[in-house]
């Protein structure tokens, strides 16, 4: 890394500020005003919009294994999704699958 | 409910995040200690930036030294989303005073947003307070433990065994939050445009292609969910 001390602090403050602003940016404007139904028509799906995309790639071709599709990570993706379909219960959902993918880790990694 | 007990629901939802928090944390302060930033700097990252993907993109960056304006651009990418978590949470929070929206803005981070916007959905009679409430319930463990996890992974390096799959702790956790969302064929067609559409995009740079494959689920959960309403009428 060759950058000198004020770049690096510069780079963080302005994705700090960035991030800020981006989070900020809709809650921010909108205040109380009430928005078009249209539009909360297409913001009801925002979270599983963005989240299953997100995730696609981390699951399919991990960083950590150079993008190759992982017994242990699809093996525990596949066993996160059935106990959460279940037990219909996020704590449990994630213990669960923590425990298959550590599980399968020890196992077979 | 009191705004009280939704603020300690939320504490109690928002806890088992930890299990993905805290790796997480430890992993960045071992990465960007190891990249060459004091710990200052990590912990300036951590407290600043507040989003783990972003910083981490930045930190793979800044190792590869590219130039200023494209760490930024590429990591502020990866943080556009936020944008959208915005706007989704606009409806519920947007009647809350100015400073407490200022606060909220901060601290928006993908298990907030994710289980507030469940606990919305689900509990609609909630008051603008409450959900205030629950937000803050929610990131009282998360952020705090963000905060020190990052410390400690910059402070004592790397004592975490190499090769364990704590990548995957994030997946898991959008998974259980995920599944619970699919209540209706709407919400089913989004969640199958954006995996396809993140799949068909992918050849775009800085993570474009999933706020390209976002829009369009989006858009197809809206007109599912417009066609059942006018199927439902006309029947």
């Amino acid at each position: 890394m060759s950058y000198s001390t004020l770049q690096i602090w510069g780079i963080i403050i302005a994705l700090g500020l960035g991030s800020y602003l981006l989070r900020l940016s809709f809650l921010g404007i909108v205040g109380n005003r009430d928005l078009p139904e249209w539009v909360l028509r297409h913001l009801r799906y925002t979270a599983v919009a963005v989240m299953p995309g997100m995730i696609t790639p981390l699951i399919l071709f991990p960083q950590a294994t150079g993008g190759a599709l992982d017994a242990v990570r699809l093996g525990a993706a596949i066993a996160t999704l059935a106990i959460s379909f279940w037990t219909k219960n996020a704590v449990l959902t994630i213990f669960g699958g923590a425990a298959v993918l550590f599980a399968l880790h020890f196992m077979i990694g | 409910m009191h705004s009280r007990s939704a603020y300690w629901q939320g504490f109690r939802d928002g806890t088992p995040f930890l299990l993905v928090i805290v790796p997480f944390g430890v992993v960045f302060g071992v990465v960007a200690t190891e990249a060459g930033l004091s710990i200052a700097q990590t912990m300036g990252f951590s407290v600043l930036v507040i989003a783990g993907a972003a910083q981490f993109v930045a930190v793979q960056m800044m190792v590869d030294n590219a130039p200023t304006l494209i760490v930024l651009a590429a990591s502020l990418a990866v943080n556009l989303r936020m944008a959208m978590y915005s706007a989704s949470l606009a409806p519920h929070l947007g009647p809350i005073s100015w400073w407490r929206r200022g606060v909220v803005s901060y601290f928006m981070v993908d298990q907030a947003y994710a289980a507030s916007i469940l606990k919305y959905e689900q509990t609609p009679k909630m008051s603008h307070a409450q959900k205030f409430g629950y937000y803050m319930g929610v990131i009282t463990p998360v952020c705090p433990i963000w905060y020190v996890s990052t410390w400690a992974g910059a402070a004592m390096g790397a004592v975490i065994p190499a090769g364990l799959p704590i990548d995957f702790a994030v997946p898991i956790t959008f998974l259980a939050l995920i599944v619970p969302m699919l209540r209706s064929a709407a919400h089913v067609a989004a969640a199958l445009v954006s995996i396809t559409g993140v799949l068909v995009f992918s050849f775009m740079p800085f993570n474009t292609g999933l706020l390209v494959a976002a829009i369009l689920a989006m858009a197809a959960g809206a007109e599912v969910e417009r066609r059942m309403a006018r199927a439902r009428g006309a029947a």
